[in-house]
């Protein structure tokens, strides 16, 4: 049964698991990681009620494989890792992205590099989600702040990834992950399908149309489809000419981009300020303390990440005289938001960054506003 | 099926094989194992990962699936448990399977997914340019080992018995006979289904162990093969590495252990059962 209309308390790794329910997951492979395990355990025991399938494989890579796999029989498929094993599936991300296939990964960040702080949290995957995979290409990454954002991005993670045929990603982290809070169930939840091809033509399994997202040549439907990892022209056929290598590259990456503004999820408060915090995933819970306690000071949550949503960016910063980032990395957003605001005139961009294991606190945000 | 453009992309040809490379004759067999099944190309999925052996299914016209360096048997594994209807058949080599993909070939053994894996094993990397393998003899040369190779080969075959596949053979792409007979075995098989080619590669392999022509590497395979009942080597140790460089044939297993996907249907029901009474 999914979850009915209502409020529930949960650990935000729970509340994943009923999201990914929610959406119509058929399919989980993965590996045991801290601190994600809990989405792999809670799985385990909920999808088989569901008449879905889990597996727990050999590693990351065979994890990503395996889901790869089924979305090509036309499964809702998604695994869950942390840092080092997000690590070991870039290859298939990439791969994914080449060939299209919706998938869902949530990565429960912790701190890195290597093995790392592997039970406390950190943001430090945010460039590898983007760049993580040889090769130009886009991803969606979405990163929660609380146990709700668990559950709703997700869902929101699943309909990307069908709509636009690409891997998606919830950049959650250790704290998010393992909070315990409410949250809440709509009535009503939006869940969207990747676009089936319908006729029986198999000579153009990638054909498209302006939405630049080729309709989905399911397996055992008689399509006859080449998948291939190789550069590849309609027909799915390898080529390595410039102008097909070209053509499918700039496609894979402007599906993506020309839809930013729908992709793009972000959460604004004191909306007049001239002093804007931005940031993302768990620094937001002490944000939201200091700008309560002070409402001269604005926020800015990107719960998109990737594409960035650059029109929200740059609108906080044309009026803004100040902008702090924070985050737990040694600035990865931050010079996305440095290089936005600089073009809109907003030349005071600073990051307030932590990297031990330990989320911000609201004093330490307060000091750092002081002492610019 | 009558023609064996009905089952292979015509639109496709000329292949990129070598001449004399073994991939046409295993290609050949495989048409006659699944037209003499009457198998249909609708209801069967193709997957492979990367290098010279890997490239059959994209002439294969059917679904097919061309996945990264190693990692066709896990993404077969996906495909299978989403879809039991559907029939899966990798196409793999040494070197995707049982160097990169290894790790990925003992466990889908071990869980007994139902996959068929045809592994044509030419003892080198032939898309790279001629690279000792984990298949490759002891002291043979390559680019890799241009002073002998100092390791011994790896046997797939004993390895997928021992790891629990249900069908297991090896033959060389002399014996075209007995290799559909096992092609056929093995894709009727529930469970995973292993049959391992041993197969020339003169290119890679043979130019630099002085058998360039073909027919010398023909005759190599020759003489080097050993069915395994008239194999004295075999009866002593089964798990030889090819210590001595013989290439054992034969089929090394037949039996019906449930597979991955029957255990797994069968999980569910007896849940349902429960929830049921």
């Amino acid at each position: 049964m999914r979850l009915e209309a209502g409020t529930y308390f949960m650990q935000g790794n729970e509340a994943c698991v009923e999201g990914a329910i929610a959406a119509g997951i058929r399919f989980f492979a993965g590996y045991p990681i801290t601190p994600s395990t809990e989405i792999a355990e809670g799985l385990a025991e909920r999808l088989p009620q569901e008449g879905g399938i889990f597996i727990q494989m050999e590693d990351e890579i065979a994890s990503i494989s395996a889901v790869i796999g089924s979305s090509w029989v036309g499964s809702k498929a998604m695994t869950a890792t942390s840092g080092p094993g997000f690590s070991l599936m870039q290859e298939n991300i990439g791969y994914a992205a080449m060939t299209e296939t919706p998938l869902v990964i949530i990565d429960v960040m912790r701190g890195g590099p290597s093995t790392g702080l592997p039970t406390l949290p950190s943001q430090g995957d945010v460039m590898q989600a983007r760049f993580g995979s040889h090769g130009d290409y886009q991803v969606v990454a979405l990163a929660p702040a609380t146990v709700q954002d668990m559950f709703d991005l997700t869902i929101k993670a699943f309909n990307f990834s069908e709509v636009y045929r690409t891997p998606a990603i919830v950049l959650s982290d250790a704290e998010v992950g393992h909070m315990r809070g409410k949250f809440t169930v709509p009535r009503n939840i939006e869940v969207l399908e990747r676009k089936m091809r319908t006729d029986k033509v198999w000579h153009d399994g990638f054909a498209y149309d302006e939405s630049l997202v080729p309709r989905f040549p399911v397996f055992g439907k008689g399509f006859r489809v080449h998948v291939t990892g190789i550069s590849h022209d309609i027909a799915g056929y390898p080529r390595n000419e410039p102008d097909v290598h070209e053509e499918l590259v700039r496609r894979l990456t402007e599906k993506i981009l020309k839809d930013s503004d729908k992709i793009s999820i972000v959460e604004k408060h004191n909306g007049k300020a001239d002093r804007f915090i931005v940031t993302y995933g768990s620094p937001t819970l002490s944000a939201m303390e200091v700008i309560a306690a002070d409402p001269t000071i604005g926020l800015l949550q990107l719960k998109t990440i990737w594409p960035l949503p650059e029109e929200a960016i740059r609108s906080v910063a044309k009026d803004a005289k100040e902008i702090v980032v924070l985050e737990m990395n040694l600035g990865q957003i931050f010079r996305e938001v440095e290089r936005l605001a600089c073009m809109e005139g907003c030349k005071k961009v600073r990051l307030l960054s932590k990297v031990g294991g330990e989320v911000h606190s609201p004093s330490e945000i307060v000091h750092f506003l002081k002492e610019g | 099926m009558d023609d064996f453009f009905d089952l292979y992309r015509k639109d496709r040809w000329p292949t990129i094989f070598c001449p004399g490379c073994g991939i046409g004759t295993v290609m050949n067999c495989f048409y006659r194992a699944f037209s003499e099944l009457g198998l249909d190309q609708d209801k069967v999925v193709f997957a492979s990962g990367v290098g010279c052996s890997s490239r059959i299914p994209g002439y294969i016209r059917a679904d097919s699936i061309h996945t990264t360096h190693g990692r066709a048997l896990a993404v077969a594994t996906g495909l299978s448990l989403s879809n039991p209807d559907l029939k899966v058949i990798v196409f793999t080599g040494d070197g995707d399977l049982g160097a990169i993909g290894g790790n990925h070939f003992i466990h889908s053994s071990r869980r007994n997914a139902d996959m068929t894996v045809f592994c044509i094993n030419n003892s080198i990397y032939g898309m790279t340019g001629g690279q000792a393998s984990t298949t490759t003899p002891h002291k043979a040369f390559s680019t890799t080992t241009p002073y002998g190779n100092m390791e011994f080969p790896f046997d797939l075959a004993e390895l997928a018995v021992t790891a629990g596949a249900n069908y297991v053979a090896r033959w060389t792409v002399r014996n075209v006979k007995e290799l559909i007979g096992s092609m056929k075995k093995a894709l009727v098989k529930d469970g995973f289904s292993f049959v391992e080619v041993a197969s020339p590669c003169p290119t890679g392999f043979g130019r630099r162990n002085k058998m360039a022509d073909p027919r010398q590497m023909y005759e190599w395979l020759k003489i080097k093969s050993v069915r395994k009942e008239k194999s004295e080597l075999w009866k002593m140790d089964p798990v030889d590495l090819n210590i001595r460089g013989q290439i054992t044939i034969g089929e090394f297993v037949n039996r019906s252990r449930p597979s991955l996907g029957s255990m797994l249907r069968s999980m569910l029901d007896e849940d349902e059962q429960s929830k049921e009474q």
